[in-house]
């Protein structure tokens, strides 16, 4: 079967889940190569790909991958694409994973399709689209098709593979080391998961009142081990920080499970949140178009409910 | 400094989108246009640097007749004159047909500078920043909060999953801004009459040297096979909390195997 580019996610040596998420689908269509960019690839990390079906695992091990904005790692795809004629390229849809797979369909004359949802036979991706009321299937007709697929819209399954280490040695043009990165600053998060890539999600909106409020949102969020997202109302008001907006203005999430106190359910907020597996509404207002979303939903106050929920899910632990 | 700030023309995310059935494209005659509101950061981030630094903002749009609305309400906020790229043979081109047509009309007009916003509301696709550097061969300074030019030399900090990367680069440049990177303006009275007397050149694929078999649907790298409208999920469950509401909520996770 013919090989699958999977490039991987990490942090601090750490490979993400979204990674283990796409090996689990190149599995499913053909043979999973994994794409390391970068320094500190770790004897975990290998294991782990190996372990999740990566038969070969891509090592560009360049310091100077990382050290510049996106364009190196799309010369280093580039080169393998050129190099061993993939079946498909397949990258995580996060902000900076699509802004490779773009670069990449440039220099590869190649078709890109952002935020798939699902991939199937012939490469042909689902996607959900106007704010969730559209479903779509579309595929690359041009080059090898590039796809950056969404965080959870796979279960990821293991399933050994070779993880045969092959090291690549990258040529990078002088453009690609053009917009240069001269620091990294790491913002405090405590100990939630990632907002885009969290099983589960729990967001608070207008409802939720105050920014001290948040702390009802976060106890809810801690019990159940989720990250917590916000509304657009929510951040405008300086409630909570902007990068944990949920909306079509701010994060597109798809976890298992939504948990939406407070929120009224605008699109705007719906296009952000709508192919959650599972959304659990609580809200004051029977009338609130999240209920139409919800799978369960209670009508009440969620400052009575959401701090019930959390001691409930403790005690059930 | 000469920064040309790219404005995309989208359906008001209020009214009902639609895809046309004759050839999956979307119906852009049967909805409101507005400006993305993306877009409208990276029309003040241009307005705030020439006040800034001097020099000339320049709106460039690609789109139907009916762009020239969009075109209009930037140059009301205070751009100095427009590009309209405006061609049927250009309707329908996917992320790769855009970039390319767009950095064709570019290289034409010239740039010290382009600003876009992080993703337009419709597609979303948030990857024609990305390919107009990687077309145009200039620095790739996306997802920025904060922008700072210092004579040739231009600094970002640039959103991530961690933080932010500061990030610095000569001109010239692409950047693409965030959300709430600054408040955008209001168009003033003055500024809307002002607005009707401005420049707005209007270019063909032929003039902007745009070769047409590169354009267009049929030249598209990606295809719409099919689509529907997403089913409707299931009545779910709404309970009224009489006191016991978090504890419902639990036995209904419990009994998903959430908890």
């Amino acid at each position: 079967m013919s090989e699958i580019l999977v490039l991987v996610e990490q942090v601090d040596g750490e490979v993400k889940k979204v990674t283990l998420e796409l090996l689990t689908l190149a599995r499913s269509l053909g043979t999973p190569a994994a794409v390391w960019a970068g320094p500190g690839i770790t004897a975990e990390a290998k294991a782990k790909l190996a372990e999740y079906g990566a038969d070969t695992i891509y090592v560009a091990g360049a310091e100077d991958i990382v050290g510049y904005v996106v364009a190196p790692k799309a010369e280093l795809l580039a080169q393998l694409v050129a190099a061993k004629s993939p079946a498909a390229v397949l990258v995580a849809a996060t902000a900076e994973g699509k802004e490779v797979a773009g670069r990449l369909a440039v220099k590869t004359d190649s078709g890109v399709i952002t935020d798939a949802v699902g991939l199937g036979e012939g490469f042909v991706a689902e996607q959900s689209i106007f704010g969730g009321g559209v479903n779509v299937h579309s595929k690359v007709s041009r080059g090898t098709p590039i796809v950056a697929v969404r965080p959870n819209s796979t279960a990821p399954e293991a399933s050994a593979g070779a993880g045969t280490e092959e090291e690549v040695s990258v040529t990078l043009s002088d453009s690609a080391k053009s917009a240069r990165v001269v620091e990294r600053v790491k913002q405090e998060k405590g100990a939630r998961p990632e907002l885009t890539e969290a099983a589960i999600v729990v967001s608070g909106g207008r409802g939720v009142g105050s920014a001290e409020n948040f702390s009802v949102i976060e106890g809810l969020a801690d019990a159940l081990g989720a990250a917590v997202g916000a509304s657009r109302a929510a951040t405008d008001a300086g409630w909570y920080p902007h990068q944990f907006q949920v909306g079509q203005t701010g994060k597109t999430v798809s976890p298992q499970l939504y948990i939406a106190a407070g929120i009224s359910g605008a699109i705007q907020h719906r296009a952000g949140m709508q192919t959650a597996k599972t959304i659990v509404a609580i809200n004051k207002d029977p009338e609130a178009p999240i209920f139409e979303l919800a799978d369960y939903g209670v009508v009440g106050d969620l400052h009575q409910v959401v701090p019930q929920l959390a001691d409930e899910v403790n005690k059930r632990k | 400094m000469n920064i040309v700030v790219c404005v995309k023309q989208v359906p008001d995310t209020a009214t009902e989108r639609k895809l046309r059935s004759e050839d999956n494209t979307l119906d852009r005659d049967a909805v409101d246009g507005v400006v993305n509101e993306l877009d409208e950061y990276a029309v003040e981030e241009a307005l705030k640097l020439k006040e800034a630094h001097g020099g000339e903002v320049t709106v460039l749009t690609m789109g139907p007749g009916k762009a020239t609305e969009t075109i209009r309400k930037a140059l009301a906020m205070g751009a100095d004159k427009a590009v309209h790229l405006f061609d049927d043979g250009l309707r329908g081109s996917d992320a790769l047909g855009t970039s390319y047509a767009m950095a064709q009309a570019l290289k034409q007009i010239g740039f010290d500078l382009v600003i876009l916003g992080s993703e337009s509301t419709d597609a979303r696709t948030g990857v024609l920043p990305a390919m107009l550097a990687e077309r145009l061969g200039t620095p790739q300074l996306t997802l920025a909060n904060k922008v700072d030019v210092d004579g040739s030399s231009i600094t970002v900090q640039r959103l991530t999953d961690y933080g932010y990367d500061k990030v610095e680069a000569t001109l010239p440049a692409v950047v693409s801004v965030v959300e709430k990177i600054n408040e955008p303006r209001y168009p003033s009275f003055k500024g809307i009459m002002a607005a009707k007397k401005k420049p707005v050149q209007t270019l063909a694929i032929a003039d902007a040297g745009i070769d047409a078999a590169q354009v267009g649907l049929d030249a598209s790298w990606s295809q719409v096979v099919d689509f529907a409208a997403a089913p409707p999920r299931a009545a779910g469950t709404i309970a009224k909390d009489e006191g016991d509401g978090g504890v419902k909520v639990a036995d209904f996770l419990a009994a998903k195997k959430f908890i």
